[in-house]
């Protein structure tokens, strides 16, 4: 079954053409790595897989969620690590992760849990404008974990992070965690690697992915 | 959604408590505005339409204040895309941030109300004390409910201090004309509860009317 089904996609910002004529299909626990260079549409790609933009044009499914009509399906599902942690700088780690926990439903103790595996919990207690940027980067994965999400939207999720830190990480957001992923990355060849399928983005254009992706 | 609501709230009453950044703001400005109008007006008393009308239009220019952070959170460390990614009803968040404006507003009037009082009121409140919480409290309300919708329209927008005033001063014109009419009778020497029933009436139909309207557009309000 396929987890994501995108048919002539397209999104604007006014008059300008955020993304056009994207079409892709990723199955269930398959990763699609979304290469381009700044301004090609990628993160626009994840905010509308997310549910966070409504296409303008063509069409989306996604786990099984027609968009925009049936967006309200998708946060339960869905988890996104985007260029901003979606934490507030006053509350610890934990109080951050307790609130996200709140919105979703979930124990607490799932809490612990995830602050475990990304080996923070030491750290968990202090507010989060005291902590790295390769904490927060924990962190924001941590939250977007929390529930267990089938979908996980990554944009450049290893930014910030030592290599103890990736590898750290990698059960949890890597293809080894299983779940359906949408990788943005700058590594290319890295990308590439862990994916199943590759979408190359110019403009917001569909292109090869080559050379001349970056140019 | 209750349950949604009151997390979103603990959160926001949390961060304030630590940040200090709405509430000692609008404090501050209330006594300030009353200390200008004691000197301003060269008087040590006020009374009647003159104390109702000071204490008043000081009060909602100081929530104008409490509006414009009231999204400061979200604003700024991207707490919108958080709430909209979490299976939330986001009446749940019309509800937690309208309830966050009316304890603000309650905090500051426990401070501004009495500083009123000392610096300007010539009667003094005398046995009217609870018809002006009766009043304080609707007009709160109102505040709320509007303060809530004005913010979240202003949220994403670049100019949104200049935003907030601007929607919010005008929309709040009825809540002005039946809480200083309510509470005028209050600040008279004899201080009679006047035609109190038929302000907070109106007060109260005011309050139904933005509730429920800001229910129904805040889903609109957030959509991209």
């Amino acid at each position: 079954m396929a987890a994501i089904e995108l048919e002539r996609l397209e999104r604007r910002y006014g008059e300008r053409v955020a993304l056009g004529g994207v079409s892709v299909r990723v199955e269930e626990g398959q990763t699609l790595a979304v290469l381009g260079g700044n301004g090609a549409g990628k993160t626009t790609l994840l905010r509308v897989l997310a549910g966070l933009l409504r296409p303008h044009g063509g069409t989306a499914r996604v786990l099984g969620a027609a968009l925009p009509d049936e967006r309200w399906k998708l946060p339960a599902q869905v988890g996104y690590v985007g260029h901003e942690p979606l934490l507030y700088r006053e509350l610890t780690g934990r109080e951050n992760l307790r609130y996200h926990a709140d919105l979703h439903g979930v124990p607490h103790a799932r809490v612990d849990t995830v602050l475990a595996e990304v080996d923070i919990a030491d750290r968990a207690d202090e507010p989060v404008r005291d902590l790295s940027k390769g904490l927060v980067q924990r962190l924001a994965i941590a939250r977007a974990i929390l529930h267990d999400p089938a979908l996980l939207l990554l944009d450049e999720p290893r930014a910030n992070l030592d290599p103890a830190a990736a590898e750290l990480v990698e059960p949890i957001i890597g293809r080894a965690s299983g779940r359906t992923r949408v990788l943005v990355s700058h590594d290319v060849e890295g990308a590439l690697a862990e994916s199943d399928v590759s979408l190359g983005l110019r403009s917001g254009r569909p292109a090869p992915v080559d050379a001349e992706l970056y140019r | 959604m209750i349950a949604a609501a009151r997390t979103i709230l603990g959160k926001d009453l949390r961060i304030e408590l630590r940040t200090k950044e709405s509430v000692p703001a609008m404090v501050l400005f209330s006594i300030t505005v009353y200390v200008l109008f004691h000197f301003g007006l060269d008087r040590d008393s006020l009374d009647g339409a003159l104390a109702a009308g000071v204490l008043w239009v000081t009060l909602l220019l100081a929530a104008v204040i409490g509006v414009s952070r009231l999204f400061a959170a979200e604003r700024e460390q991207g707490g919108i895309d958080g709430l909209l990614l979490s299976p939330v009803d986001r009446t749940a968040l019309f509800v937690a941030k309208a309830a966050a404006l009316f304890v603000f507003l309650t905090v500051v009037e426990v401070v501004a109300v009495p500083a009123f009082g000392l610096l300007l009121l010539g009667p003094g409140l005398g046995g009217a004390f609870p018809e002006l919480l009766a009043v304080l409290a609707l007009g709160n309300l109102g505040v709320a409910a509007v303060g809530a919708l004005v913010a979240a329209l202003a949220a994403e927008t670049r100019a949104h201090e200049l935003i907030v005033p601007l929607l919010l001063l005008p929309l709040l014109v009825p809540v002005l004309i039946a809480c200083a009419q309510a509470t005028e009778p209050l600040m008279r020497q004899d201080a009679v509860a006047e035609d109190l029933g038929r302000w907070l009436g109106l007060l109260s139909l005011y309050d139904v009317v933005f509730v429920l309207l800001s229910v129904a557009v805040f889903d609109f309000l957030l959509e991209d």
